[in-house]
Parts: structure tokens; C-alpha cells; sequence
């Protein structure tokens, strides 16, 4: 099955399709390029082939503006997570970062050129009121206040719901564990916790050791119903790929490590869609002992068609019922795997049927504030 | 070729198939719509800009389209979308053209990282410009009006972009966003100004849009050097007094009329710093436009220093 290959796609792996570009193509790739978030890390790889200098320059300025913005989310995510790494400080409670957060503190090349909407941390789950009251004190503020909502990710969810900083409006992720606790698969937090390695530099920040760091990513993709930013994230994988396998041992213990966190299906599909779209250079012992995930013939047959569809870049130009369809059964499936299905029926029927009361909290907290 | 010399029912298919690539320099911008009254407006407001051929590269991809399904009928309205992308809460239709400019305002400033983007009208008179930038309510799209409907040429009334590396400012020479009384002052002070219809209701309260003097569209690709800075303050009833402004407020105000100064950093400071050291700053105390346009002409002619 050969997939589709989008303009995107193609100019970040042969940048050198960009010396005979038409005016009419460029304006096609920095749409995807925009669209996808994939602009500024464009822009790096055509600076490091010495080929930016030769873009058109109303073009150019896109690219450039792209890594304008990047760099300085960078440096806005490094203070961000300087304060909460102080918040949770003094509580005595040292955060392990997660996704986009983890890679710029560990200095990946995954960073580069990557836009971050919130931060993600993981805690144990016995230190969760911990750091929500930490983070309360120092100026984070719970969302979604609707009973059901608070039951629904406290309950059920692996993570409490987003918290807001009042003051910076910056979005803080709590979680315990990596999947939903109702999910089909069932994950190993305990062993999880135990493998962290510290951030260079910092004695109470923490990140997973990098088979974790692959195999989280893989799953949070593989598990999203949400096909916003998948082609990012897929680029994500392919650059942790690239960058761990160098490392001793790292491809040797990829895919026992899977099997111990209940992880196989997920470094399955990482390892199908990363080289099937991306050509990335997974080594031959993870592509063989990453098969161990594969599901039945039926449903990878099932699963190849929809991911190589839903992986597209979600813009105007890609647009077509094919990759509608695929989307569509992934959301469902997204839906299906996170809880089972009395509950999930349950919740859908909830939602659909029951507003939550609409109550001013925002407004609510303003004023308490006041009176303190 | 210019937007005037298209005829309308050309200029009305190429919007409808969104074929209709605007040179708004230093950009192009591809826009497709199918509301009636936008087109109207939008071939008087842009008579005099150009078009750019359908194999162009456009910045931006902006489309205004009608609200679908039966609310339409009762309560039209249209919504935003850029590049294939519905953005922003829908408006009335009556709306449209005000949207289309907030839109491309919105564009302008989250997309062009290549300039210091500072909300500011900019004009121009004998090779000499002036930098209004202000808060909303201090009167500087009135300000702006008045002396361009008396021979300054105008930039913008919203967005200079200043390229911190030549130190030039571009304007794209768009419509002026007139707002409430200001629309009925500028049509005493100027019975020759070309205004859409007034639409009332808006967030910003009632709007029309003030067409661009030919001359201004013409030389749309022309940058300027700045050489006064000043904060337009509209108070009734006073008589005008133009007094000196603090560099280091004229600073700060700068910085944070600026959509982009956080992302610009140690660049962006250097460059507000450069353009407060190259102008005279001023703060502008006005009730009435012929002042105004007196006071302004003094400082042209450098009876003011």
C-alpha cells in the first residue's frame, strides 16, 4: 500500500523540489505547511540544505515568520515551565514533563520548529490533590466546572480537567497515567514512573526515559480522534525515531518495553505509519519486533486505510470523502477504545441530551477574589 | 490592471469562483465571496487597487460566504473564513464589508512577522511622515481622515509595518474604519468623501469605511521614513495644542501598540528604540479637524520644531 504523498509531506523529505516550485505550488505548500504546523520546521530543513536562500521572498517571509513565532514559544514554554516547576516545588512535588514540553527541555530535535498549545505534566496518582492545591496557590485555575464534567475526567479520564493560569492565560495538563482508565488497553502508570530520567540541569524536573517518551507519543496519536495536528505528530515520531536509535540499546529494548507498559499496538502502528508515510529509518530489529502489536489481517488491512487517509494534511486541498470517511471511523473508534460501551453510551446520551447549566465561573472567582 | 477597469459582472465571477487575487503591497491576497453587497462595496472601496494574475503566489486566502440554511432568510448573516478555515463568530450580512477589513487587518497582523507590526495610522506629505499610533476612542481614525481628505497621503489608518532592517514603513493604503460621530463629521468636513453605507450594530458601534484617495492607492508601493510620532487626543471642546511627548512614553506606547513587539524580542526593542530616536514625538491635544489640518501643516512646513 503506497500512500498518498501531499506537497507538504514531500517538501520536508526532498527539500529539493523546492528550486523548481511554481508560484501556484509554493502558495499550495505554505498553506499545507501553515495549516499543519509544519511551516517553521520546513524552514529549518531548508535552511539547513542551504536552500531557503533561494525562495522566492514573499514566500520566504511566511517561513521566516513561522520560526519567528516557534523560537519565541520556545523560550515562552521554558518559563513556563520554570514556574511550574516552582509552583510544584514547594510542595516537594517534582513534575515529569510530557510531549511537546519534554522535548524542548531535553533539547530534541523534535523541538525544533514545533508550536505548543498547553503544557502536559504526569504526577502519581496519589500526588494529584497535591499538585492541583500547589498549583491553585500559585495561580492556576480548574476549567470545566459542570458536575458531570468533573466526574467524567476525574472518574474516568487520566488526567483532571485543564487548568488555566489566571494571570498568564497559559493551559496546564494534569495527569496520572497515559490513557483513559477505562481504556481497552490497560497501561502500567507504576512502571512508567519508575524509569524517569531528570532534565539536564534541574534537580526536580523530570521527563520519561526515551522508549517511554515513543511509546507515549505513539499512543496519545494512535489514540486521538482529532486529526488537527496527527501530521505533526506523526513528524514527532519520526524525529524521536531518528534521534533515539543512535542511542545504545534504545532499539533492542523498544519493543519489550512496549509489551511491559501494554503498549505493542500503538509502537505497531508508529513504526507502519512513520515509514510507510515518512520513509523514516526505523531499524530493522524494531520493525520486526514491533510486528508482535500487529492486530489481525482484517483490521490492519481496516487501520491502513483509514490512517493513511486520516493522516493527510486536514487542509482544503486535501479534502475528499475518502479522507472524510477515514477520519470519521478513526473519531469513532477514538471514542470506542477510550471507555467501554454501556459507559460510553451513557456519556454520548449525556451529552446530547443534557446541557450543562451555563453559570458565570469566571466571573464568580473575579469576584471572590475581590473580597479577599 | 485595476479593479475599476474589471467590468462588474467580470469582477463578480472572478470573486464568485475566488479567482480574484488583490495586490494590497507588500502582499496579495486571493478573496472569494458570494455576498451581493460586498461585491458592491468592495469594487468602490478597492477601485483603485490592482489585481494580480490567477498563477500568483497570495499571502492570504480569505473568504466572506453567506450563512447557509433557513436562518438565512430571517437572519442573514456571513462568516469569515481564511484559507478554507471558518474563523471568527458570524456577522450580519449588512456587516460584510466591515468583516472582510477586520479580517484582513487579523492576516495582516498574525501572519507578517517580517515587519514590526504596530497599530498606527500612517501619512504623508512631501516626502515627510507621521506615525499616529493610539488606543482606541483617542480619535486617530478621524484624525487620519481629515488630513487625507486635505492632501496628505495616506499609508493606513490601522497597521504600519515597519521593517526593522531599513527602518521603511509600508501601509497598504486601505479604507479608513470610521466609527459613530466620526462618520458624520467626516462627511461635513469633506462632502467629496466616498463612504460605504453606515451599518450600525457593530462591536465597535456604527461603522462605514472611507474609500482611499487615488493618489494614496497609486503609490501604495511607496515606503516612508517617519519623522514625527504623535498620540492624537480628541477632547471636546479644547482648544488643539501640540506638546512634546516623552521618548521613553512615546516608547512604551509604541511597544504596546505593537501586535508583534514579544515576538520581535531584543530586534524588536532595538527597532522601537531606532524609530523613537529618528521622529520628533508629540502628544496632540484636538477638538476640531481644521486645526488640526492647520497644525500639521505647520509641522510639514517645519514652523514647528
Amino acid at each position: 500500500m503506497t500512500p498518498h504523498r501531499d506537497l507538504i509531506v514531500n517538501a520536508l523529505l526532498t527539500p529539493e523540489i523546492v528550486r523548481e516550485l511554481s508560484a501556484q505550488k509554493w502558495d499550495l505548500l505554505i498553506r499545507q505547511g501553515r495549516r499543519t504546523n509544519l511551516l517553521a520546521r520546513l524552514a529549518n530543513v531548508l535552511t539547513q540544505q542551504g536552500l531557503l536562500e533561494n525562495v522566492p521572498i514573499a514566500t520566504r517571509h511566511h517561513l521566516t515568520s513561522a520560526v519567528l513565532v516557534a523560537e519565541r514559544q520556545s523560550i515562552a514554554l521554558r518559563w513556563e515551565v520554570e514556574c511550574i516547576r516552582r509552583a510544584l516545588a514547594y510542595a516537594g512535588i517534582k513534575p515529569i514533563l510530557l510531549k511537546g514540553a519534554a522535548y524542548v527541555m531535553a533539547g530534541l530535535e523534535a523541538a525544533r520548529g514545533r508550536t505548543f498549545s498547553d503544557v502536559d505534566i504526569i504526577v502519581p496518582k496519589k500526588l494529584l490533590g497535591e499538585t492541583e492545591s500547589a498549583l491553585m496557590i500559585h495561580g492556576w485555575q480548574g476549567s470545566h466546572h459542570d458536575k458531570y464534567d468533573q466526574r467524567y475526567y476525574r472518574r474516568w479520564m487520566h488526567e483532571i480537567p485543564p487548568m488555566r493560569h489566571v494571570k498568564r492565560g497559559t493551559t496546564i495538563d494534569v495527569h496520572h497515567t497515559i490513557l483513559p482508565e477505562t481504556a481497552r488497553l490497560t497501561v502500567n502508570p507504576a512502571a512508567l514512573l519508575a524509569a524517569i530520567v531528570p532534565v539536564k540541569d534541574f534537580a526536580d524536573l523530570y521527563v520519561l526515559q526515551p522508549t517511554d517518551m515513543l511509546l507515549h507519543s505513539a499512543t496519545h496519536l494512535f489514540h486521538e480522534g482529532d486529526f488537527e495536528s496527527s501530521l505533526r505528530d506523526l513528524f514527532d515520531l519520526d524525529c524521536l525515531f531518528r534521534q533515539f536509535s543512535a542511542l545504545p540499546d534504545f532499539s533492542e529494548t523498544l519493543a519489550l518495553r512496549a509489551a511491559t507498559l501494554g503498549l505493542s499496538r500503538p509502537l505497531y502502528y508508529a513504526v507502519r505509519y512513520t515509514t510507510l508515510i515518512l520513509d523514516t529509518p526505523v531499524p530493522e530489529v524494531v520493525r520486526s519486533e514491533a510486528s508482535l502489536g500487529k492486530p489481525s489481517a482484517l483490521i490492519s488491512w481496516v487501520m491502513d486505510i483509514c490512517y493513511l487517509n486520516a493522516l493527510r494534511p486536514v487542509h482544503s486541498s486535501t479534502n475528499s470523502f475518502s479522507a472524510w470517511l477515514a477520519r470519521f471511523a478513526l473519531y469513532i473508534r477514538s471514542h470506542w477504545i477510550r471507555m467501554p460501551f454501556p459507559l460510553l453510551a451513557y456519556h454520548l446520551g449525556r451529552k446530547a441530551f443534557i446541557r450543562p447549566k451555563s453559570y458565570d465561573i469566571e466571573k464568580s472567582v473575579a469576584d471572590a477574589d475581590l473580597k479577599a | 490592471m485595476k479593479i475599476s477597469e474589471l467590468p462588474r459582472i467580470e469582477l463578480a465571477n472572478l470573486l464568485h469562483r475566488g479567482e480574484l487575487l488583490l495586490k494590497l503591497p507588500p502582499f496579495v491576497t486571493r478573496l472569494k465571496t458570494n455576498v451581493p453587497s460586498l461585491i458592491r462595496d468592495f469594487a468602490v472601496m478597492y477601485a483603485d487597487f490592482e489585481v494580480s494574475s490567477i498563477d500568483a503566489f497570495a499571502d492570504f486566502h480569505v473568504e466572506i460566504a453567506s450563512e447557509p440554511g433557513l436562518w438565512r432568510w430571517l437572519k442573514p448573516q456571513v462568516r469569515f473564513f481564511f484559507d478554507g478555515r471558518p474563523s471568527f463568530i458570524p456577522l450580519p450580512t449588512v456587516q460584510a464589508f466591515a468583516m472582510l477589513e477586520w479580517g484582513l487587518n487579523w492576516c495582516v497582523a498574525a501572519h507578517s512577522h517580517q515587519y514590526l507590526i504596530i497599530h498606527a495610522a500612517v501619512l504623508e506629505k512631501n516626502g515627510k511622515a507621521a506615525i499616529l499610533p493610539a488606543p482606541p476612542g483617542s480619535g486617530k481614525s478621524t484624525l487620519c481622515a481629515g488630513l487625507v481628505m486635505r492632501g496628505w497621503r495616506l499609508l493606513s489608518d490601522e497597521l504600519a509595518l515597519y521593517d526593522m532592517t531599513t527602518g521603511e514603513i509600508f501601509g497598504m493604503s486601505r479604507p479608513i474604519n470610521l466609527k459613530n460621530r466620526s462618520i458624520g463629521i467626516i462627511k461635513q468636513f469633506a462632502p467629496d468623501a466616498v463612504l460605504t453605507d453606515s451599518v450600525p450594530d457593530t462591536t465597535k458601534g456604527t461603522v462605514a469605511l472611507l474609500r482611499p484617495p487615488t493618489q494614496s492607492a497609486v503609490r501604495v508601493r511607496e515606503p516612508v521614513r517617519a519623522s514625527w510620532i504623535v498620540l492624537p487626543k480628541y477632547t471636546p471642546n479644547m482648544l488643539p495644542l501640540l506638546e512634546p511627548h516623552s521618548k521613553a512614553r512615546t516608547f512604551m506606547l509604541i511597544a504596546e501598540q505593537s501586535f508583534n513587539y514579544d515576538i520581535h524580542g531584543e530586534n524588536g526593542f532595538e527597532a522601537v528604540g531606532n524609530l523613537v530616536d529618528q521622529c520628533a514625538c508629540y502628544q496632540y491635544t484636538y477638538s476640531q479637524l481644521d486645526d488640526a489640518v492647520r497644525t500639521f501643516e505647520e509641522l510639514c512646513s517645519g514652523k514647528i520644531t
